[in-house]
């Protein structure tokens, strides 16, 4: 359950941005905010499995690439069509510059 | 430029509940991986940023040119006077709200989303889409564009319903359809196609809408009578038939005559140099491999993103009356043989088509 897995470092994200993180068969969006707050998500869109990383951060909004639907980040809540299905959200921390998120 | 053509005999099922739907799953075709021109991270951020400023300025202009031509009508009601006024008023109403509709709806046209929201309301009912069914049909054609049997926003399928197109041009076909499909929705029916891509949750508020502008056309018409005149429904209702000759004229450029059944934009879509009116009524969708290509980039950041990407793209046709002299041979062709296509050339400096997915015979990966 306490599966801490590094990510990547830190400043390997710019501020309102994600990034795609790949570990043991799955897929991972990791998210800096515009407040320098990291948080993670599943990686792939629950509309049609696109890569979120591809898609545009604005505040605490996750735009999917290929057909704008849009979540919180946060909180993994669906913001409206055409995403119905909430993404699931993952614990996160930085710890001695190393962003390390909980995949259990 | 090549013309391809096939003589496998291949007749198309457009239904998104028949055969080629079911084809097109088996095929691979449907939710497929698309061919992307590769852009640095970094550019396209900048390339996909929001912003309300160029949308709220084009809205601004958009609602006074409404307004003023509205008024003019009205004004001039009785005379000719009121012709280039009411032609001014329908074209914004019957083709500039196909643009708005579309953009708003992508939710890109402004970074605040209530003001996407605002704008593609009016816009889908001004252009008669029901906002709900069409959300999720858009949502539809940009994962499955023009796939036999899963795009359901494919304007001329093959063999060329050319009098279908033609009355088009005054919104005759549409309109009739949209009216009929209106009245079904508000009487709680959802079709069989519609629940192909409108999910259950969402279907309520598909009927929810179109009682309330059904609600909308009657006291309308119940206007017109009152005042034994036809003014009310010019202002309302009609000007998507006398205005819709220029979305049309656009929209059908947007993918005629070109390939189906492909999973490259660059084979399917047609980017059309436009003159300025044009583009403001069209909000830049004449750049149309590059929003297929890139959905998340605002119609305003479209003239950038095609310098940008155009060494990998199909020179972009020059004008309209260029685009339909190339189109409508290819329309004529395909009443013959619909399995010709236009095969758009790329420049030395592209990377070529994936020739196993699309070879020259157009329904290799298709109907069979």
């Amino acid at each position: 359950m306490s599966d801490w897995v590094e990510a990547c470092a830190a400043g390997d994200i710019d501020e309102e941005d994600v990034m795609r993180f790949d570990h043991a068969g799955r897929t991972f969006a990791i998210y800096r905010s515009p407040d320098d707050e990291y948080f993670a998500t599943d990686g792939l869109c629950t509309h049609e499995k696109v890569h979120l990383a591809d898609g545009l951060v604005m505040d605490d909004i996750i735009e999917c690439p290929k057909h704008n639907g849009r979540f919180n980040y946060k909180t993994g809540d669906a913001r409206g069509a055409p995403v119905c299905v909430n993404l699931k959200t993952y614990p996160v921390k930085v710890d001695a510059g190393k962003v390390l998120i909980q995949v259990g | 430029m090549t013309a391809i053509s096939s003589s496998a005999a291949s007749p198309r099922d457009y239904s998104l509940t028949g055969r080629d739907a079911r084809l097109a799953v088996e095929n691979g075709l449907a939710a497929a991986e698309w061919y992307h021109t590769d852009i640095p991270r970094k550019q396209m951020k900048e390339l996909m940023q929001r912003s309300d400023q160029p949308a709220i300025r084009d809205t601004i202009i958009w609602l006074a040119a409404f307004m003023v031509s509205a008024a003019g009508g009205i004004w001039f009601w009785g005379s000719w006077w009121c012709v280039p006024f009411l032609f001014v008023y329908g074209t914004l109403y019957g083709s500039s709200t196909d643009s708005r509709w579309h953009e708003c709806g992508h939710g890109t046209a402004f970074r605040t989303q209530w003001m996407n929201d605002a704008v593609y309301q009016l816009a889908c009912f001004m252009i008669m889409r029901n906002p709900v069914t069409w959300r999720w049909s858009h949502t539809r054609h940009h994962t499955d564009t023009i796939i036999v049997g899963r795009d359901p926003e494919i304007a001329v399928m093959r063999p060329p319903d050319l009098l279908r197109v033609v009355l088009n041009f005054f919104g005759i076909v549409d309109a009739w359809h949209a009216m009929t499909d209106m009245v079904r929705n508000a009487a709680g029916v959802i079709s069989a196609a519609e629940k192909t891509f409108i999910p259950e949750q969402e279907q309520p508020k598909a009927i929810r809408i179109a009682r309330i502008w059904l609600a909308i056309y009657i006291a309308t018409i119940a206007l017109a009578l009152y005042l034994h005149s036809w003014l009310p429904l010019m202002l309302v209702g009609l000007p998507r038939l006398y205005g819709a000759w220029h979305h049309v004229m656009t929209g059908l450029l947007q993918h005629g005559g070109l390939a189906d059944n492909v999973i490259d934009h660059r084979l399917n879509s047609r980017t059309v140099l436009m003159n300025p009116i044009s583009r403001f009524i069209y909000w830049n969708m004449n750049y149309h491999v590059e929003h297929h290509m890139f959905p998340m980039v605002p119609y305003h950041a479209l003239p950038k993103l095609h310098e940008m990407i155009k060494h990998d793209l199909p020179a972009p046709t020059p004008s309209i009356l260029a685009g339909y002299r190339e189109m409508t041979p290819a329309f004529l062709r395909q009443l013959r043989n619909e399995d010709y296509f236009l095969k758009r050339a790329l420049p030395p400096t592209a990377k070529p088509y994936r020739e196993d997915l699309h070879s020259d015979n157009p329904v290799a990966a298709g109907a069979e």
